[in-house]
Formats: structure tokens, C-alpha cells, sequence
């Protein structure tokens, strides 16, 4: 006879995972992560905690705490739109939204987001786009988006809307597009391998992370 | 001195912020203003962007830097760049930080810039058209132009979240007033609210609808209860999830009406006495409560 399931809600020192913290607080943006005093008024002041499965004080005490799985899993770092409110208010000037942002990309890095979920995919689509042309087509962005997460919603609520822009003369399917794409590319190029050798540098333990 | 313009995605071609562009262009000429187009300008690498990639974010940006710093470094004052759109405003700002404050970025951005036959020393200073219209050209040259004064209009003036944050140069970042001493020079009525730099939700509206459709709701349903009769914006996703949505608020949240909502350059553009065909007028779904006729402007204030 197998016992019903039941999801684990408490978490044990095993499931943390202890360089989380060191990881995120190594990043630019991340060095006050140990500072904080949990004094909430990230939460407070920011206009989306009330959607948020944890808010942003409950993201840095469990960051800090090592709590990486949940962390990246949560809805919090996607509910973000990155207004900087929680950074201005910070008594300890801790650069959350940069923190968020940081765990955004841990989480996208890992591929661990709900399937069809909007905003990563959002994020996706815009980041290859513009990252081939130099440029963002917002028409083609939010098509592809559409595409990747469910096309029949995006068909019945948003193609009145989208009508009634392009009729207006605000929204078009045309590719935008840079000129030296090479130099673009050869700029992006040049930063990610900065970026690799870092890694290895800090990995090989040459430099410190 | 002639400033450099830089558009960003949503303020060029056919976009959410073609009114926008086009009002801001139109009160640049009419007030003598000289720009020039930045040239190949890209991506300034957005919130989107940043969430992939930020060594790439930040290259993105400081290429645009490098190229203004080509384009305008000629003159005695330092290149000066500007950009409607308050995102690109904010990054553009945030990577000059970061790349002075973290060694690390500054050395791998600089070494791809030079990969790439470019150079960036850090002269430019970005700029909001906002702060330019305000502190250069100055309220008392702009009050000067009026035409048609925008009397009886009662306006919210909606910074947004990223005009004065997180890095503010020209206003304060929790009660930022440039805008509202812009519209009283304009003869409107600034109205006093809470909530000028209250997240209008970004793109939130086109992924979790109900969720940032309600912020934007909020904005609106302050500005009416104030008795704001339009909402002037400076960012081209602000005015985009607040006009566009408005019968979803209507509907699922009870806001009590329509609000239009324009940009700033706009209202600036109909006291000037600009045709509205110049200012996107046409482009708007909710029409501003002005009229966009030379002379009509009487009659407009004794109706109200």
C-alpha cells in the first residue's frame, strides 16, 4: 500500500545549498546581501508584494539563508518589473531589483520556470532578437511570445488591441534592424568571453570569487 | 551646442511611442532646440535584456555611449545624449555607474569595445528631454511661446518609475516636481498625487494581464479622484498600459471612466500651438480634453 502524497514544507539544513549566498553577494550589485537588517520595507514599498508567493525580505533571507531551489522556483523574481523602489527605500542600500534581476538569470540559466510562463519567455524571445538585429520589433517579440505560450489566449483577448495599434500607426511587423551587426556582434562576443575566462580564473581559485 | 538623439526601440518607426517621438521632435524645433539622430544607435538592452544577460546589457548600452561619444565629441561641452523613453534614460545612466564602480565590467566591456574598433572614455551625459526643456531651454523661454494656454486642464504628471530612479540627476527620486512646473508654465493646472512615481506595471500588462492592468488601475483611479481630467506620461510603455487597457479597468476593477492620457511633449506641443497632426494626437484612443484648433482655446476654458 503506498501512502498518500505529501509535500515536504519544512526544510532541513540538507536541503540548503551554502554557497547560494556567497554566489549572488559575489555578483556586481550583490555585495550587501549580508546586511540586511529584514526590516521590510523592500516589501513594503514595493507595489507587486502583494501578488508575490514571498516577498522581496522573505527572497533575501532565504537567498542568504541558502535556499536556492525555492528562491529561483519562486514567482517573486518574475513578478519584479524591476521599478527600483526597494532600492531607493533600502536603509542598508542593498541593490534588490539588481539581486532580483541576478536570480532572474540563475533561474532562465538553469531553465527552471513554469512551461509557458510568460515573462521568461518574454525575456527569451526579446534577449535572441535584439541580440541578432540589435534591435527590438515589438510586433515580432510579442508574436513569438504569443507562439511559445499560449497563442489561443493571446488570439482572443489581444488581437483587438493589437488591430486597433496597428491602425493607429503604433505597432508594425516589420524587422528593425542595426547596420554593423558585425560590430555588435563582435562587441557581445568579446564580453562573454571576458566573462568565461573570469569563471575559470575563479574556479581554478586564482582569483576570489 | 546640439544634442544627440537617441529614439530606443519604442520611440522609432511604427511603436507604442510613435506620438511620443513625433511631439518631442515637433517642441524641439519649435523651441530651436538642435539634435541629430544618434547614428546606428542599437538596443539600449532593457529590463528584458538584463534578464538574460548582463555583461551583454551593459555592452549593449555603453556601444551607443561609444558612438555618441564619436558622434559629439568635437565641442568644448561634453557629448550630451537623450532619450525619451525613461527605460533607456535609466539604463543608459545605470551602465555608466556600473562600469566606473565595478573594475571587472569596465576591463571586459572596454577590451570588446576595442575588439570592435570602438572607444569609450566616459565624457557623455545622458539626458532626459524632460530635464533639457526644463533647465536648458528654461520655463520662462517656453511660457514665452505659449499660444494657446492649456487653461482648466487639470493634469496628473506621471514621472514613472524610471525617470528619477535608481540613479536620479535631475529631480528627486521619491517627490520629483520638473514636470509639473513644466505644465504650469503651460497654463494647466498641475494636480498634487501621490503616487508620480508608482510602477505602472511594464510589461506585466502583457504577460500576468491581471496583475498589471490593476497597477496601472490604481494610477488612474488616484488621478481621477483627484481631480486630474488628463494624465501626461514620459515614458512610452507608461502611456501604453495606462491608455490601452482602460475597458479592462472599466470592466474588472470599476475605474469610473475614461482618463486620457498623453505625454508631456504632447501638452507642451498644443500650448505651443503646434498642429496636432504633428504631435500624434491621431494616435491616441482616448483624445486629450484640448482642442488641437488655433483659437478654440476660449471657448475650451469657458465651457469648462
Amino acid at each position: 500500500m503506498s501512502s498518500p502524497p505529501i509535500e515536504r514544507k519544512v526544510r532541513y539544513e540538507r536541503d540548503l545549498d551554502p554557497h547560494f549566498a556567497q554566489e549572488i553577494s559575489a555578483m556586481p550589485g550583490g555585495e550587501q546581501l549580508a546586511h540586511c537588517i529584514q526590516c521590510g520595507t523592500c516589501s513594503a514599498t514595493c507595489p507587486l508584494s502583494i501578488y508575490m508567493d514571498y516577498t522581496p525580505r522573505r527572497i533575501i533571507a532565504m537567498t542568504r539563508a541558502g535556499l536556492k531551489d525555492d528562491v529561483l522556483r519562486s514567482l517573486t523574481i518574475w513578478l519584479c518589473a524591476s521599478c527600483y523602489s526597494c532600492t531607493v527605500e533600502c536603509p542598508k542600500n542593498i541593490k534588490i531589483t539588481d539581486i532580483m534581476y541576478a536570480l532572474k538569470r540563475r533561474a532562465i540559466e538553469k531553465n527552471i520556470y513554469p512551461k509557458r510562463f510568460g515573462i521568461p519567455v518574454l525575456s527569451r524571445e526579446f534577449f535572441r532578437l535584439v541580440q541578432r538585429n540589435g534591435r527590438s520589433s515589438e510586433g515580432r517579440v510579442i508574436v513569438r511570445m504569443a507562439l511559445k505560450t499560449n497563442p489561443f489566449q493571446y488570439m482572443k483577448k489581444k488581437a483587438l488591441l493589437g488591430l486597433k495599434l496597428m491602425r493607429q500607426g503604433r505597432l508594425s511587423m516589420k524587422k528593425e534592424s542595426i547596420k554593423r551587426k558585425g560590430e555588435l556582434t563582435t562587441i557581445l562576443r568579446g564580453v562573454e568571453q571576458a566573462a568565461l575566462e573570469l569563471d575559470r580564473a575563479r574556479q581554478s581559485g586564482r582569483v576570489e570569487a | 551646442m546640439k544634442y544627440l538623439y537617441y529614439p530606443g526601440c519604442s520611440c522609432s518607426g511604427k511603436t507604442t511611442g510613435r506620438a511620443y517621438a513625433e511631439s518631442l521632435i515637433a517642441v524641439f524645433q519649435a523651441l530651436d532646440v538642435a539634435y541629430e539622430e544618434l547614428e546606428d544607435w542599437n538596443c539600449c538592452g532593457a529590463t528584458m535584456y538584463m534578464s538574460v544577460d548582463e555583461q551583454q546589457a551593459f555592452a549593449m548600452s555603453v556601444r551607443n555611449l561609444a558612438l555618441a561619444e564619436r558622434q559629439g565629441g568635437n565641442g568644448d561641452s561634453p557629448p550630451t545624449l537623450t532619450t525619451p523613453c525613461a527605460a533607456c534614460y535609466a539604463v543608459l545612466n545605470k551602465t555608466q555607474h556600473y562600469i566606473d564602480d565595478y573594475s571587472q565590467i569596465g576591463e571586459s566591456i572596454h577590451s570588446a569595445l576595442a575588439a570592435a574598433s570602438l572607444s569609450y572614455t566616459g565624457r557623455v551625459q545622458v539626458r532626459h528631454p524632460l530635464d533639457i526643456l526644463v533647465n536648458d531651454v528654461g520655463l520662462e523661454k517656453i511660457a514665452g511661446q505659449v499660444k494657446r494656454p492649456l487653461l482648466g486642464l487639470r493634469v496628473a504628471c506621471y514621472y514613472g518609475c524610471l525617470l528619477v530612479r535608481p540613479y536620479a540627476t535631475f529631480d528627486d527620486p521619491y517627490h520629483p516636481t520638473t514636470m509639473d512646473r513644466l505644465i504650469r508654465a503651460l497654463g494647466a493646472e498641475p494636480v498634487d498625487w501621490p503616487l508620480k512615481t508608482h510602477c505602472c506595471g511594464a510589461s506585466l500588462s502583457g504577460t500576468i494581464e491581471e496583475v498589471g492592468v490593476r497597477l496601472s488601475y490604481i494610477l488612474l483611479s488616484e488621478a481621477r479622484r483627484r481631480g486630474a481630467n488628463v494624465v501626461a506620461t514620459a515614458c512610452p510603455f507608461c502611456q501604453f498600459n495606462l491608455e490601452c487597457f482602460q475597458h479592462q479597468m472599466i470592466r474588472d476593477h470599476g475605474l469610473a471612466g475614461e482618463v486620457p492620457v498623453g505625454y508631456f511633449t504632447q501638452l507642451a506641443g498644443i500650448a505651443l500651438g503646434l498642429p496636432g497632426r504633428n504631435l500624434g494626437l491621431h494616435r491616441l484612443t482616448i483624445p486629450l480634453p484640448v482642442s488641437d484648433k488655433i483659437g478654440e482655446q476660449e471657448e475650451y476654458a469657458t465651457a469648462q
